[in-house]
């Protein structure tokens, strides 16, 4: 039963649309997760940003699958159902170095067939957005924003009921040959396929080495970030950021959410931990300051929450230059896909990515295709998003969506209920949240976290010591109150 | 769509004092709105003492203190619905709450705020480090022990000396937890005296003032707290820094009043309480929504918050019955049933004036007047001072001053203000000499 035609070793986005694209081929196929859920690495930390892809360097990997997933994404939120929207973003500068490094890029982006991209002086710029700083700006019309959660576990159950396994806990720790088949072991056990495709994110080398292709050099680059409340959110109407710098790369910038909070961040500086996901004080008040310049309602009493994603980036040790991603599949490795140094701009890359990869074992293995391949999935109905007309009617129809359990982010039990019954038997206190945003909003859960506790408890019958935070070990309660 | 005199938001024990106030004021049609399975807000979770020795001359638990009210609400028949919460509120005082059972939609002709307050949390005041399980504010620590007898931990680190971070070392004490020690990073506690005496020095915790928590350790499960001293400006001492290893870190680090369904229906807050700017009355920015209790203000005792309710109770009972009387006006006396009272019902009065603080003081309630009518002002010291005066000035003109030998940040200070003192119309300056 552990026995598949292919195993995909990662849940993050990118092991996600893999899957989801293996899945309309007539394939058994699973995808192998160290964590208790999908997108727990820095598929969940970073902007949430649909790139346009002006950034990257022309006939890149990166600038293709940019621009390729940029332009096809109404489509993709369509049929798996994620909140998405096409805010278009400001690139904002100040001086004429800015205004050098920004024509520069509108340049690039127009050679990578970034449509749409305009310079506007201060006054078009305060029309788009009076809160954003800036004496002129490069507006890019294409970019988007999305929850890289919620589409990150779209793709997911999507691949899951097309009949994708999704094992969790198991992390990888061998890769053997045997035959014609391999033999991935696990923390838990161990699994056979005939391929393997690697989507390990931060531990891609790793992977790639377990496969016998080298262990790709990567170097860490961590960003932190602040979440401020939805009442910032009222100030924003589009991502700002500011000019790029001489290498490309953006400093802070100010980016409202799909869910309509605002994050400032990330900054960058290298780090070695591969998951080293603090945030630290030197760096919070640096975006404080950083992030005033980009975002005039930059302010304490807005701040409910902080979190840090690294962005592991494949390079070539002896210039220090950056790489672009790795996608590879060759014959001294047989029936294997190699994905590595898939960093930002990851999410936009997903399923271009991903359908370069099914490609490769397509034109080697011709399998059939998937005769029952839906490429729809459902969400979950957000109560909070409905009209009183619409929330009357839900309430109707199933009692559930008139108990509130998040008063912040208003989410109903029967929105509780159907995350914790997802697809994936996830059932982690972060699983809820990323599936429903409960414990998202300013009191970060004061209210809800115990009502969730009890509902899992309740829902799955399991005991309280089996409710977890996140991880294997981030158990929440050491007993029951004694007498 | 229902309607009523009056809509209460929130069952805990503004609300409820309100209501019980107001019918006794001969309000009948009144309706609490309560999102919990029960009445009592937060005093449910409060089994420990100490509530109710202002009001009731003894010590109370919690539910116990609740109870009292409840009782009064049943005995007096006044309307209340359980699990229902309330999600919308318009400038206009259409109420939306939703239940199983369905969307209620409500005009009230005055709205009465009690949704109460919530804790601040580790995102609030940006603790730096790694984001294990293990880190709970006290509250959700409390409602763990107390309402679904689990345990969150045995090895704790509590940060803040708020009167609930207090009660929580006690409380996990009692359970078998070992407390390490509660640090504060002001340079005074927080809570109140008693609680420090009860709560930490009779179980031998100790309390480190100016010092907080600089790091967050653990990749799943707390694993340590790194505790560093602060100087005056609350920034860390390099050096300073000390490791505690533990499995819990609770956070008693503030409440904030919990005003989202006020600013919906475009009430003005102050930047200070975080609460509705509200007049003598009780009353908001907008006509006939009114606030009381620790969704004004962040009280110290349940006992002030209940006479809180109270007195916005006298003025929303004048704003309905006044309005009742206009509303039949050429008719013989209005709505039945309000007798003898209606001759001393009187519209409320315009509240013009402001009160103004220096910098000693972080606040005040009310922050209008008229400058015609009695009024009780609540106020807190922004930091413990002995031998200070408290100052009324009019035009510069002292018209009150009251003597204290001690002012805490943690207890709030009430002075009544008698109208024969005030000029109509005119601000009210506020001053601490020391």
């Amino acid at each position: 039963m552990n026995s598949y035609d292919v195993i995909i070793i990662g849940g993050g986005v990118i092991g996600c649309a893999v899957a989801r694209e293996i899945s309309r081929y007539r394939l058994s196929a699973a995808v192998l997760e160290k964590e208790l859920d999908v997108a727990c690495g820095n598929s969940s930390r970073n902007t949430g940003m649909l790139h346009a892809g002006f950034t990257y360097k022309p006939s890149s990997l990166k600038a293709e699958c940019a621009v390729e997933g940029n332009k096809e994404f109404d489509l993709v939120a369509k049929e798996l159902n994620v909140p998405f929207r096409r805010t278009g973003k400001v690139v904002v500068g100040f001086t004429d170095h800015d205004m050098e490094n920004i024509l520069k890029y509108k340049a690039i982006g127009e050679q990578n067939g970034v449509e749409g991209l305009e310079i506007i002086n201060k006054e078009q710029l305060n029309q788009l957005d009076s809160s954003a700083g800036g004496e002129f700006a490069m507006y890019a019309p294409s970019s988007g924003i999305l929850d890289p959660m919620q589409y990150t576990i779209a793709l997911a159950e999507n691949a899951c009921q097309n009949g994708v396994d999704f094992h969790f806990g198991q992390l990888v720790t061998g890769i053997e040959r045997q035959g014609d088949l391999y033999e991935i072991k696990t923390s838990k056990g161990s699994f056979t396929t005939k391929w393997v495709i690697n989507c390990a994110g931060m531990y891609a080398s790793e992977v790639s080495e377990m496969l016998g292709y080298p262990n790709y050099p990567v170097k860490g680059f961590k960003g932190e970030y602040f979440v401020l409340d939805k009442r910032a959110g009222q100030h924003l109407n589009i991502p700002v950021y500011p000019a790029p710098n001489d290498k490309g790369g953006f400093a802070t910038h100010a980016t409202i959410t799909i869910d309509g909070n605002v994050l400032v961040g990330p900054d960058s500086y290298v780090v070695e931990d591969r998951e080293d996901y603090s945030v630290t004080k030197d760096h919070m008040d640096g975006l404080i300051a950083d992030g005033q310049k980009m975002f005039k309602h930059m302010k304490r009493e807005y701040f409910i929450r902080n979190f840090a994603g690294i962005r592991w980036k494949r390079y070539n040790p002896e210039t220090g230059e950056i790489l672009d991603f790795l996608l590879e599949s060759d014959e001294s490795h047989p029936n294997t896909v190699n994905l590595v140094g898939i960093e930002s701009p990851g999410i936009t890359c997903a399923l271009p990515l991903a359908r370069r990869a099914v490609k490769l074992l397509a034109d080697a293995e011709n399998p059939s295709l998937n005769p029952d391949f839906n490429p729809n999935r459902k969400g979950i109905e957000k109560f909070s998003e409905m009209t009183h007309e619409e929330q009357k009617n839900a309430i109707e129809e199933d009692a559930d969506y008139g108990e509130i359990i998040c008063r912040c982010e208003t989410v109903t039990k029967a929105e509780i209920l159907a995350a914790i019954n997802n697809p994936l038997g996830v059932h982690t206190i972060t699983g809820i949240k990323n599936r429903t945003r409960a414990t998202m909003g300013r009191c970060q859960g004061g209210y809800c976290e115990t009502r969730i506790t009890e509902l899992i408890e309740r829902e799955l019958g399991i005991p309280m010591e089996d409710v977890r935070y996140n991880k294997e070990a981030s158990y929440l309660f050491t007993g029951k109150v004694r007498g | 769509m229902k309607k009523t005199d009056v809509l209460i938001i929130g069952g805990g024990p503004a609300g409820l004092a309100a209501a019980v106030e107001l019918k006794k004021k001969g309000i009948d049609d009144i309706l609490i709105l309560e999102r919990e399975k029960s009445l009592g807000g937060i005093l449910r979770q409060c089994i420990h003492d100490g509530f109710g020795l202002t009001r009731f001359k003894e010590t109370l638990s919690g539910p116990e203190y609740a109870q009292r009210f409840i009782d009064q609400v049943e005995e007096l028949n006044i309307p209340y619905i359980t699990d229902t919460t309330v999600i919308d509120v318009t400038d206009s005082k259409m109420v939306y709450a939703a239940s199983s059972k369905g969307l209620l939609e409500i005009q009230a002709k005055a709205v009465v705020l009690a949704m109460g307050c919530r804790e601040r949390t580790r995102g609030a005041i940006s603790i730096p480090g790694e984001r294990p399980a293990g880190v709970y504010t006290a509250g959700v620590a409390q409602s763990y022990i107390n309402l679904y007898n689990k345990m969150p931990g045995k090895e704790v680190v509590i940060l803040g000396s708020g009167d609930i971070g207090m009660i929580m070392a006690r409380r996990m004490t009692l359970e078998g937890a070992h407390v390490n020690a509660v640090f504060e990073v002001q340079p005074y506690p927080s809570g109140l005296p008693r609680n420090i005496e009860q709560c930490l020095n009779d179980y031998n915790i100790p309390l480190f003032l100016s010092h907080t928590v600089t790091e967050i350790k653990g990749k799943e499960r707390l694993e340590a707290v790194v505790v560093s001293q602060v100087d005056e400006h609350f920034n860390p001492i390099p050096g300073s820094e000390k490791e505690y290893p533990c499995d819990t870190l609770i956070l008693s680090v503030g409440l904030i009043p919990e005003n989202e369904l006020s600013l919906e229906a475009g009430v003005e807050l102050d930047a200070r309480t975080k609460g509705a700017i509200v007049d003598e009355h009780y009353q908001t920015t907008i006509e006939g929504i009114f606030a009381a209790g620790n969704v004004l203000q962040v009280h110290d005792l349940v006992d002030f918050v209940s006479l809180e309710g109270e007195k916005l109770a006298d003025s929303v009972a004048d704003y309905i019955l006044s309005g009742k009387s206009s509303e039949s006006s050429g008719g013989n006396g209005g709505s039945g049933g309000i007798g003898g009272r209606q001759s001393a019902v009187k519209p409320l009065t315009k509240c013009t004036a402001e009160i103004i603080t220096d910098s000693n003081i972080t606040h005040t309630i009310p922050q209008r007047i008229s400058g015609k009518e009695d009024f009780k002002i609540s106020l807190r010291v922004r930091r413990p001072m002995k031998e200070v005066t408290i100052q009324f000035l009019q035009e510069d003109k002292v018209i009150k001053s009251v003597k204290m030998k001690k002012a805490l940040p943690a207890e709030m200070i009430q002075i009544p203000i008698k109208s024969e003192l005030l000029e109509e119309g005119k601000d009210l300056e506020v001053k601490v000499v020391c």
